[in-house]
């Protein structure tokens, strides 16, 4: 194609006006699009938007140095701003958080305004550090306590809630909750057919089905002998130890035969970390009365 | 397509070839062939090198010349009633009662409000927002339907301020005629205090706009006092120094810049229109050829066809976009009619009839030429069909308005978990339960579960009354969320997923809400 036939292609006159205005060379049905030239006003304002740009190298921090970066002259941070920003938000709930630091947990709760404002307070430190284990709704996982149920390994009250909060389970605080299944199999405490025997028994103490055959009342002997100092006699748990109980239809690990064997040989101590030091107490306050209020608070 | 190439967009999709008289739209796809074939015939029309076009055009000021006759008036009553709306309508008092506004229309942000006389819209109710605003589209394009751009030419607040900055600039410049001639004179004292005073009035016109625009998010009168007194929020200031920017530079300095290069409008009604919508039109069946009055005579004499348009251009001195109306459609024309009073004027003068520019359509115009009859449909498919979806929102809008309630009830089922089976085998599922209380004092809420008989409802943090139903307590003009859980024994079927209905009594005893959930289980 010559560049004459080209341009020919690309450009279409005006044939009638004395002024001759190019096009783009798009057309749709007949029509084009002229090709004018920028109003004036909009050249200046774009080069108005280039010299504005450089106030913000002088004003906020722009430039990469070689150890640090310019400063600009507002000395403006984002972290500062997050951080101002923060303080102001606490500022303004002050009058909210102080009543809930001088009130006791039964109090909070029972005052709709205070209750309200911990749920709110509560749920979001709960997205924030208890969500990952516990779920978005505090439903749990295998091995991660569901808080939703009316079931409790150290106990369900506002104060067994608040001590597991702030000092955490097997945490290394002193305070800690303490008490950890053996590894009975592992450990070589009971034979593989003793395993077997009791995993029994204990799925017939809430009532799970039992392998055909199976000698129950040997199991309930090798239940009484190693592990009734924790669970209890009666398999009903024992919450200073963290010891489940074993007769409901609540399960941490699983109600298969599998998953009961599996804790049996290997154990279990499940970790959960002491929070007194991440958290300020109105936040640990407000994330008991939330887990409280699940709907499985004793 | 402006042919005088002062004013037309940069990227205007637009017809290559001006519309000549006599041309409809219809004719202009073959019309813009015919141009291609002579483009490509005379060769000499190209310049040597593109390269050579200019980057900018630099911006022709436009004098509009003063113009008496009926669409000035009108143009001048639509001003004076949206202006006065727009600047005192914040100062109108609408008594709610105790603890709520007084102000007629008040938008309040801090408090999540806004209030249009008898109206309270919350924010959950932006939905009528969107009615709003189908309905504010559809009249659009109804207008554009009837008659062309009644909006850009008569509502448009770009034109009525700049209507009213134009009347200012006359007042203190002087007519087209002497602000032309005076421009031309070298700067004295006389120029330069007459520039100063107008800048000047113009401010204060836009920093009045700014100051009112302000009016409707705060109590007016208050905030009056406390701008006068220094003493109100700064983003206040901040908002009344914004405003009279834009004020000043739309209305004062861009004028038609506006319309012909930032506003969408004017392209979309060039897509939307037909030849059946009315437009300001110049009848060059009447007007062609233009002769002025004394070729005219010449042109009789020898027996020779002269037109009415004897070629005055007050039709273009007139123009506040700077069209010349007499070439056909123009995207810098925003219909405001000034052409048609002023050539009226012209016409009554030399005694000829008037309405040689007049709101007409170009079919009306060709069937004039051609000896055929003229027709003015407003029944068309498009007129009834924006008119239906008009009446259609403005019903649903209107009857949702009429029968909503006081209070709102509104659910959503705990996600995570679905469900929840407790040490006793009883399934149990949990709902955030929003209570809005629109009234002015604290309600009382019973909560009623229906749809899974002997289940269990709690309410935390809430008592019972004596039937057993959980008693929730709402705040005057509040929203509360509770949580709501269910719990039933009875054996469920798996994979169940049981329909609920959640009421909301009120103390008097009726239902003030009711929303639908579904009650899950294993």
């Amino acid at each position: 194609m010559s560049p004459q036939t080209k341009r020919l292609d690309q450009t279409v006159r005006k044939s009638e006006s004395s002024r001759q205005v190019a096009t783009t060379g798009h057309e749709w049905d007949g029509l084009q699009e002229l090709n004018r030239p920028l109003p004036r006003w909009w050249l200046w304002l774009f080069y108005a938007t280039i010299v504005w740009s450089v106030g913000y190298w002088v004003v906020y921090p722009a430039w990469p140095l070689l150890s640090s970066y310019s400063n600009g002259v507002f000395n403006w941070h984002s972290r500062a701003a997050v951080r101002s920003d923060l303080a102001a938000l606490q500022t303004q709930r002050a009058s909210m958080t102080n009543r809930l630091a001088a009130a006791s947990l039964a109090e909070v709760e029972s005052t709709p305004e205070m209750l309200d404002f911990a749920r709110a307070l509560g749920g979001r430190a709960f997205a924030d550090n208890c969500a990952p284990c516990h779920g978005a709704g505090g439903g749990g996982a295998k091995g991660y306590p569901n808080l939703v149920d009316n079931d409790w390994l150290w106990g369900g009250s506002l104060d067994a809630i608040s001590q597991t909060i702030t000092h955490g389970v097997r945490s290394g605080d002193e305070q800690g909750r303490q008490g950890a299944m053996p590894a009975f199999g592992r450990d070589g405490m009971l034979k593989r057919d003793e395993i077997l025997v009791v995993t029994d028994y204990v799925r017939s103490l809430s009532g799970l089905s039992t392998t055909a055959g199976a000698d129950l009342s040997r199991g309930a002997k090798i239940f009484a002998d190693n592990c009734a100092v924790c669970h209890g006699p009666d398999g009903k748990g024992n919450r200073a130890l963290g010891a489940p109980n074993l007769t409901d239809q609540i399960w941490l690990y699983g109600s298969d035969s599998q998953a009961i064997i599996d804790g049996i040989w290997n154990g279990h101590g499940g970790v959960m970390p002491a929070w007194s030091g991440k958290l300020d107490p109105v936040t640990i306050k407000a994330l008991t009365v939330y887990v409280h209020t699940f709907g499985g608070g004793e | 397509m402006c042919p005088d190439g002062s004013s037309a967009s940069a990227s205007a999709i637009t017809v290559a070839t001006p519309m000549r008289p006599g041309q409809s739209l219809s004719d202009l796809a073959g019309a813009a062939a015919d141009a291609v074939t002579t483009a490509k015939l005379s060769q000499s029309d190209f310049p040597d090198n593109l390269d050579d076009e200019p980057l900018y055009a630099a911006r022709k000021k436009i004098y509009p010349q003063r113009v008496r006759g009926t669409f000035r008036r009108l143009k001048w009553g639509l001003l004076v009633v949206t202006l006065g709306i727009y600047y005192f309508l914040p100062f109108i008092r609408w008594d709610r009662g105790l603890n709520a506004p007084n102000q007629a229309v008040l938008i309040d942000f801090p408090g999540r409000r806004f209030y249009f006389f008898f109206i309270e819209i919350w924010p959950q109710e932006v939905y009528y927002l969107t009615g709003l605003l189908i309905i504010a589209a559809m009249a659009l394009f109804l207008m554009n339907a009837v008659a062309g751009r009644l909006w850009c030419g008569y509502l448009c607040p770009q034109t009525v301020w700049t209507d009213l900055f134009v009347a200012v600039e006359r007042w203190i410049e002087g007519d087209r005629r002497e602000h032309l001639l005076r421009d031309q004179q070298p700067w004295g004292f006389d120029r330069a205090a007459r520039a100063t005073a107008k800048h000047f009035c113009w401010l204060m016109i836009a920093w009045w706009t700014g100051g009112a625009w302000i009016l409707y998010f705060g109590d007016a009168p208050t905030l009056v006092r406390e701008l006068a007194t220094f003493k109100a929020p700064p983003i206040a200031y901040g908002f009344i120094g914004l405003l009279t920017f834009t004020t000043y530079a739309l209305a004062g300095w861009m004028r038609e810049q506006v319309c012909v290069y930032m506003c969408p409008w004017p392209r979309i009604q060039a897509a939307l229109t037909d030849e059946h919508a009315l437009n300001v039109c110049y009848r060059y069946d009447r007007g062609e050829p233009r002769a002025s009055l004394k070729k005219a005579a010449a042109l009789h004499e020898h027996g020779q066809p002269a037109g009415d348009c004897i070629d005055c251009h007050q039709c273009v001195y007139v123009c506040p976009t700077g069209v010349d109306i007499r070439n056909g459609p123009n995207l810098g024309c925003i219909q405001c009619g000034l052409c048609i009073d002023a050539c009226d004027a012209v016409m009554k003068k030399v005694g000829r009839a008037p309405r040689l520019i007049a709101y007409d359509t170009d079919l009306n115009i060709r069937a004039r030429q051609h000896g055929g009859r003229t027709s003015y449909q407003f029944v068309r498919t498009r007129t009834v069909l924006y008119t239906a979806i008009i009446a259609v929102v403005g019903g649903m809008m209107t009857y949702a308005l009429a029968t909503r309630h006081a209070q709102a009830l509104t659910i959503i089922h705990d996600r995570n978990p679905l469900f929840v089976r407790l040490s006793d085998g009883a399934v149990r599922n949990a709902y955030a339960v929003h209570i809005a209380n629109k009234r002015r004092e604290t309600q009382n809420f019973a909560l009623q579960v229906t749809g899974l008989a002997g289940a269990d409802v709690e309410t935390i943090g809430s008592d019972r009354n004596p039937e057993g139903e959980p008693i929730i307590a709402v705040g005057p003009d509040q929203t509360r969320q509770v949580r709501v859980i269910v719990t039933t024994h009875q054996p469920l079927k798996p994979d169940a997923s049981i329909p609920l209905t959640f009421s909301i009594v009120t103390a008097d005893g009726g239902v003030g809400a009711t929303a639908m959930d579904r009650f899950v289980g294993p």
